[in-house]
């Protein structure tokens, strides 16, 4: 068992924060689309959007963290093909807490609908209404939603080899301080 | 000689620009609109509707006279999303089949200075008739006239949106409609 440096509080705080926010913004996008119009369905578009920008203003909080300190290196028990493997997700994982946010803002300016966070903080629309790549968008939308958790499962597919069959402690450089530390 | 003088006074009135000699009757639908203004959830929101119908007799220096009737097509309104104008022909909104047309008519007109007045009328939504005051611009060039005005309404006081959507909280009570209407005017005959 190799031991290796841990990541610190902020960027543990910031990784399971989002991860929280991202497995409840997911079920509940998927859930209200194909609800009929309703004010429950109004509030839940709301919740949606304000929680999506939450993410992405966490993304770029992490992407500073993350451009000013060191990740904790991975260990030698590693090989470099899997070392690779985990980069490119990690790296797609990054693009993809961008990507996704970001193009529901999109949508929802295409489709003429401000976002205005919390019920108090207007944001500017990034695009003007256009209905046609409102529709386009909202593909757009949903396929990277679609990649995002596909790397998502890759994500945790690799945390349960490490876990269980590597036994390794790259879970746990990841946790809070406890129990492993 | 006689035609020479009636062309000079004519031309003359226009370039008044208080054409008081006109009267404004002959409304360019197409290059009007009746648009409505609403919050959800915060969320600023706007719509119009497509088909109106809307008689107007004005003439500046008569205003005791002046009357405007507009009749709006509920089915036509335009609300930005094919959702929303589903719902909205819908009972629990404008119920469109039993009501198919929205209406203000005129009672009065009130001359507030310049180019401003005020506007009283009675509007008909489901069926319903409240009395509402608008301040109202008119703005002309030569034979053409612009009204600008607009006033808020409480959509529960007409009914619009019963049932859950009495809830304001996502939807707000206060509507504000806007109007724009294009007049041309004709000589008034004597
Ligand atoms: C981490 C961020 C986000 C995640 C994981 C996420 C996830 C999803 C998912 C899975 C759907 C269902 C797609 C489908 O129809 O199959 C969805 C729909 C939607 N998302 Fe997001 N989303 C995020 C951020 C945002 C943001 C920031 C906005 C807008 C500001 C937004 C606006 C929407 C809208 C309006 C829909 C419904 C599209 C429709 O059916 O009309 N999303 N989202």
């Amino acid at each position: 068992m190799s031991t290796v440096e841990r990541y610190n509080n902020t960027a543990i705080a910031l990784h399971w924060l989002i991860a929280l926010l991202i497995f409840i913004a997911f079920p509940l996008g998927l859930y209200m689309s194909d609800l009929k119009l309703s004010p429950t369905k109004l509030q839940l578009f709301s919740y949606h959007k304000w929680i999506g920008i939450t993410v992405l203003i966490l993304a770029v909080v992490r992407v500073i963290w993350r451009a000013t300190h060191k990740a904790p290196a991975l260990p030698d028990s590693i090989s470099r093909l899997q070392q690779l493997g985990s980069h490119v997700v990690h790296g797609l994982l990054y693009v993809l807490l961008f990507a996704v946010p970001l193009s529901g803002w999109l949508m929802s300016s295409a489709k003429g609908f401000q976002t205005v966070l919390f019920g108090v903080l207007p944001l500017p629309d990034l695009v003007g209404k256009d209905k046609a790549l409102g529709h386009l968008l909202e593909a757009v939308h949903q396929s990277l939603n679609y990649i995002l958790l596909l790397l998502v499962v890759l994500h945790i597919a690799a945390l349960i080899k490490h876990r269980f069959i590597d036994k390794d402690d790259i879970l746990t450089r990841m946790l809070p301080k406890g129990k492993n530390a | 000689m006689n035609y020479l003088r009636h062309t000079l006074l004519l031309g003359l009135l226009l370039l008044c620009g208080h054409v008081s000699a006109l009267e404004f009757k002959q409304v360019l639908t197409n290059e009007s609109s009746v648009t409505f203004f609403y919050k959800q959830i915060g969320v600023p929101l706007d719509g119009k509707f497509n088909k109106f119908a809307a008689q107007i007799t004005f003439d500046p220096a008569k205003i005791a006279n002046a009357q405007a009737r507009l009749d709006m097509d509920v089915a036509s309104i335009d609300t930005g999303s094919a959702d929303g104008d589903e719902a909205v022909v819908g009972k629990l909104w404008f119920n469109a089949k039993a009501y198919p047309a929205a209406s203000f008519v005129s009672t009065g007109l009130k001359a507030l200075g310049g180019n401003r007045y005020e506007a009283s009328g009675k509007l008909s939504i489901k069926g319903r008739t409240l009395d509402v005051v608008a301040p109202v611009t008119f703005q002309a060039t030569g034979t053409r006239g612009i009204f600008e005005g607009g006033f808020t309404i409480k959509r529960l006081d007409y009914a619009i949106g019963e049932g859950e959507w009495t809830d304001l909280g996502t939807v707000a009570n206060e509507i504000q409609i806007k109007f724009h209407i294009v007049v041309n005017a004709a000589p008034v005959k004597k």
